[in-house]
């Protein structure tokens, strides 16, 4: 059977890894390949990586880090953060990564999921949800709502009903982050992660939250999620990649355990 | 010499990338002139079946399939590649080349395992059952994991060729091999070590 995915998630800005990741001992601090390099070597299923890289003249810089990254590790990995259109899509494909995660232009201009998805596949279109508890209304029958560009700008869009959109739309997969839970540390939300998984027919990765190996235990039973993503937990080496997986295991989430 | 062959169907960079890893010379071309020249031939993609296997018609690499197979020198099927080596596939009712008896199906509609619904496409890392020793999978040892991405899978006539099958909802061939064809549906160049080895122990197979 097809195991759970655990996936580091790396922030990028102007090619180094963010100063809010802490990492210590034979890997280089600022370089994200050599991050990459671990998280492989920690038996990561897959990694994400994610752009901030405020001003657009500096984007280059990122697609030389996708092009080392595709040379040093051999497992899929996907890019995110200010991909605007399919040229932005293309660039990012052809310096080697698997995926591309839209976001905020997707929400803005839905049919570059359409257009992604025609020129490299479903599976290469990952779209990013920043989703946010609000209070139940006609508008947001859900009681979450989409969120974007950093979480600034509510959208007034349901997050249950873009999902659904999204899928339609041809998106291969969703990476569904919580705004409420992100960088707290005290585990994924739940019922936002059960609900869109239930109700989309493509693999969820949940995202925000993530403390401990317990909340990942939780996120891909009680939640129903394909993968979890994972960030502070093993940025700052609480805990390695293998000895989450050696954990879930254990509690019989099955994950990959040899590599 | 190893040679990918260059179609316009996705992941070859990856699979250049794999096998530059591995210390593997190699050339990616779609000139069949070029390709007749090489030892070992990589046949990869990602995508439709219906636009893959109309460009390749419009190369000729249809017919340059059947012929490299008749030689008797080796070939690597992956994902899509895999897929278009049967006869016909569902994924938008598209005739194949035919190197293998059988069709490539859509995984059925509400798959599940343990009361847990399954998602389509098939994403993710999963195990293959062998169900004999070849060259190709020697030292992969039983518990290594593949990655996977796709709604179709293949479903040869012959049961003779399956060499492998993985389990989703339902079991279906994930590997498959005959005379000089070892075929995949999942990604080596995307499976890690266990991936790269796969790889390397096929630019070593010297089919009987």
């Amino acid at each position: 059977m097809i195991s759970k995915r655990i996936i580091p998630c790396l922030d990028v800005r102007d090619g180094k890894l963010t100063k809010g990741i802490k990492f210590k001992g034979n890997v280089d601090i600022g370089d994200p390949v050599e991050a990459a390099r671990e998280y492989y070597e920690q038996g990561a299923d897959e990694i994400v990586f994610y752009d901030i890289t405020a001003s657009s003249d500096k984007r280059d810089i990122m697609i030389d880090v996708v092009r080392r990254v595709a040379e040093t590790i051999f497992i899929p990995f996907s890019v995110g953060g200010g991909i605007r259109n399919l040229e932005d899509m293309r660039k990012v494909i052809n310096a080697g990564a698997e995926k591309v995660s839209v976001n905020s232009a997707a929400v803005e201009n839905p049919q570059i999921i359409t257009q992604g998805a025609k020129a490299f596949g479903n599976q290469c279109v990952v779209l990013g949800m920043d989703v946010k508890k609000v209070d139940v209304s006609d508008k947001i029958p859900s009681g979450y709502e989409m969120v974007i560009h950093g979480g600034r700008i509510y959208t007034g869009i349901d997050a249950l009903w873009w999902a659904k959109e999204a899928e339609s739309l041809g998106a291969g997969e969703i990476c569904l982050n919580s705004i409420d839970a992100d960088g707290v540390q005290t585990g994924y939300e739940l019922n936002l992660t059960r609900l869109i998984s239930e109700n989309v027919n493509i693999p969820v990765i949940a995202s925000g939250g993530a403390g401990k190996p317990e909340h990942l235990a939780e996120v891909l039973t009680k939640g129903k999620a394909d993968a979890a993503l994972i960030a502070s937990m093993v940025h700052y080496r609480t805990y390695t990649i293998t000895e989450i997986k050696q954990y879930l295991n254990k509690k019989h989430i099955k994950t990959r355990l040899f590599w | 010499m190893i040679a990918i062959i260059n179609y316009n169907a996705g992941n070859i960079t990856s699979v250049a990338r794999a096998l530059q890893n591995i210390g593997q010379d190699f050339i990616v071309t779609d000139d069949t002139r070029k390709l007749d020249a090489a030892s070992h031939v990589i046949f990869p993609g990602v995508g439709a079946a219906g636009e893959a296997m109309a460009y390749l018609r419009e190369k000729k690499l249809d017919e340059w399939l059947k012929r490299w197979f008749a030689t008797g020198k080796p070939l690597m099927g992956i994902c899509l590649g895999t897929q278009i080596i049967l006869d016909y596939s569902e994924e938008n009712d598209t005739g194949c080349i035919g190197l293998v008896a059988g069709a490539t199906k859509r995984f059925p509609e509400k798959l599940s395992s343990d009361g847990q619904t399954l998602k389509i496409p098939h994403m993710g890392w999963n195990s293959v059952r062998l169900l004999c020793s070849h060259p190709v999978f020697e030292n992969i040892p039983p518990e290594a994991e593949f990655y996977f991405v796709h709604s179709y899978y293949p479903s040869p006539a012959d049961t003779g060729v399956i060499l492998g099958t993985t389990d989703y909802g339902i079991t279906f061939c994930s590997v498959l091999a005959k005379n000089n064809i070892v075929a995949m549906q999942f990604h080596p160049e995307k499976s890690g070590r266990p991936g790269l080895q796969i790889l390397k122990n096929f630019c070593a197979w010297r089919p009987s």
